[in-house]
């Protein structure tokens, strides 16, 4: 594992900022410089820079490539405008998760899959062996071209109530009037890039995605601007007090998105997609888990895996992400629990260690997002 | 005479009595403590087991006991303010036990043992 670790190209800044570098996802990643606390806060008060160049990146070309992303992908393509991003999976036939993801639609025939690091060997081979699946009244393959991208572009996410001023002025690059959920492609010292109003922190924000070289030159100015620069640490804590879920944690390919929550991502009303048939049966016969928030009044903190016990301590789920939410200053956790006992203020316990502590269900929102629509 | 553990417990002992913490370096690698998990007053501990986390928003880290003996008092400020621990890490002791087995303390580092044992 140690030898196989993969590096951004922001490293070697990473490690002169003197930031805690861990594995993850395949890569030696930043989790902290400041302090996990210190940079949570600063993107929810003022901006932070968080290096995401760990993200697999996918283009997916070709003339059938709307009918392709919209057999691969649960939120519907083919009505969005280009420049648009959509939230939404990839499913396996069991309607279980192979990874969450963005799409970009640049135009029909072209678009870009924004993946999870830790998933991109997987989904690789996966999206590849679904171009050879049949479709249509001729039985024929997908007519689309993949091109695996991850190695040559790199990602910045720019967060916060000021990351709009700070992409405008520090960075030069025109966001103003993108609205949320939209990007366009800029051009960055003479290199092609792309920005879109999209992040991972229930704030404003901006990512952008370029070569190495423009990456590191635009990371080098926001080190010059005095922008926090925030590790997964904080990527962490920000997206679990606003609900958004982990791949890993909140997803994987046994929990579905009806268990998780996330059906307003999945288009049942399109046409026939992976995944589509068990998801269409687990909506008409009620999921039988659940993922909810779970609230402590102790300050104990439930962390991922740890049991969830009903009043009777019969093992009724497992926590799936828990923090004492820096936001709130309260212990939250989201756990996948048994249908039974997901009603909003259900008495629940959880295991910690050796002690047990009593929780309420509550909404997995501990903190109120602020986008800028 | 206060002595260290190899997992970065302290106890500083007090006659019979053992006031059992986490290392000022300890404090410094964990970063902001977000909560103490202590045990209760009567629990006894055992040398080499744990008896409690101390946690930072990251993670849990196990307390180790340095010695064995039962639980005379925890340190209840630390209940509603577990930062206590990042202010002073020797003064904000988690619990005091009464020494079971004053010998065990024979195996455990003195301050210029340990102050080398970090530097390492």
């Amino acid at each position: 594992m140690e030898e196989n670790i993969k590096q951004t190209c922001l490293h070697g800044r990473h490690t002169a900022l003197g930031a805690l570098m861990s594995p993850f996802g395949g890569f030696d990643m930043p989790i902290q410089y400041a302090g996990i606390e210190e940079e949570h806060r600063a993107v929810r008060e003022r901006c932070g820079v968080f290096d995401v160049s760990h993200m697999g990146e996918i283009l997916v070309t070709g003339e059938d490539a709307t009918a392709f992303v919209n057999y691969i992908f649960t939120n519907d393509v083919a009505p969005a405008a280009n420049g648009q991003c959509l939230y939404g999976m990839m499913l396996n036939g069991n309607g279980g998760v192979v990874d969450d993801l963005l799409v970009y639609k640049f135009n029909p025939e072209r678009y870009l899959l924004v993946v999870n690091a830790s998933n991109i060997d997987k989904d690789e081979a996966w999206v590849e062996d679904r171009m050879m699946d049949l479709h249509g009244e001729a039985g024929l393959p997908y007519r689309v071209d993949l091109e695996l991208v991850s190695e040559v572009v790199s990602e910045l996410a720019i967060q916060g109530p000021d990351a709009e001023r700070i992409c405008e002025q520090t960075l030069d690059i025109r966001c103003k009037d993108l609205s949320f959920y939209t990007f366009r492609e800029v051009e960055i010292n003479g290199r092609q890039a792309l920005i879109s109003r999209t992040g991972y922190t229930g704030e404003d924000g901006f990512e952008v995605y370029a070569d190495d070289d423009t990456i590191i030159a635009l990371w080098d100015k926001l080190m010059v601007a005095g922008v926090q620069p925030c590790g997964l640490g904080c990527r962490d804590t920000l997206r679990f007090e606003v609900g958004l879920p982990l791949y890993g944690d909140e997803l994987a390919d046994d929990i579905t998105p009806v268990e998780a929550g996330l059906s307003m991502f999945v288009r049942l009303e399109k046409a026939p997609f992976m995944g589509s048939d068990a998801i269409a049966r687990q909506k008409a016969e009620g999921p039988a888990r659940k993922l909810v928030g779970l609230e402590l009044t102790d300050r104990a903190i439930p962390r991922h895996g740890y049991e969830v016990l009903d009043a009777e301590d019969n093992v009724v789920g497992h926590v799936t992400t828990g923090y004492h939410a820096i936001s709130t200053d309260k212990s939250v956790a989201m756990a996948l629990v048994d249908a039974s006992c997901a009603a909003k203020d259900t008495e629940l316990k959880v295991k910690i260690r050796k002690k047990t502590f009593p929780c309420r269900v509550v909404a997995k929102k501990f903190y109120k997002k602020s986008y800028k629509k | 005479m206060i002595k260290y553990s190899k997992t970065h417990e302290y106890v500083k002992v007090e006659g019979e009595y053992g006031y059992i913490g986490v290392s000022d370096y300890a404090q410094k690698e964990l970063g902001n403590v977000v909560y103490v998990d202590m045990p209760e007053v009567g629990d006894e501990l055992e040398a080499g087991e744990d008896f409690g986390a101390i946690e930072s928003v990251k993670a849990a880290s196990d307390l180790i006991a340095p010695v064995s003996g039962e639980v005379v008092e925890i340190n209840e400020a630390l209940e509603e303010n577990p930062r206590l621990v990042n202010a002073d890490a020797m003064a904000n002791w988690i619990v005091k036990v009464k020494i079971a087995d004053p010998a065990e303390l024979d195996s455990l580092m003195d301050e210029a043992q340990y102050a080398e044992y970090i530097r390492k």
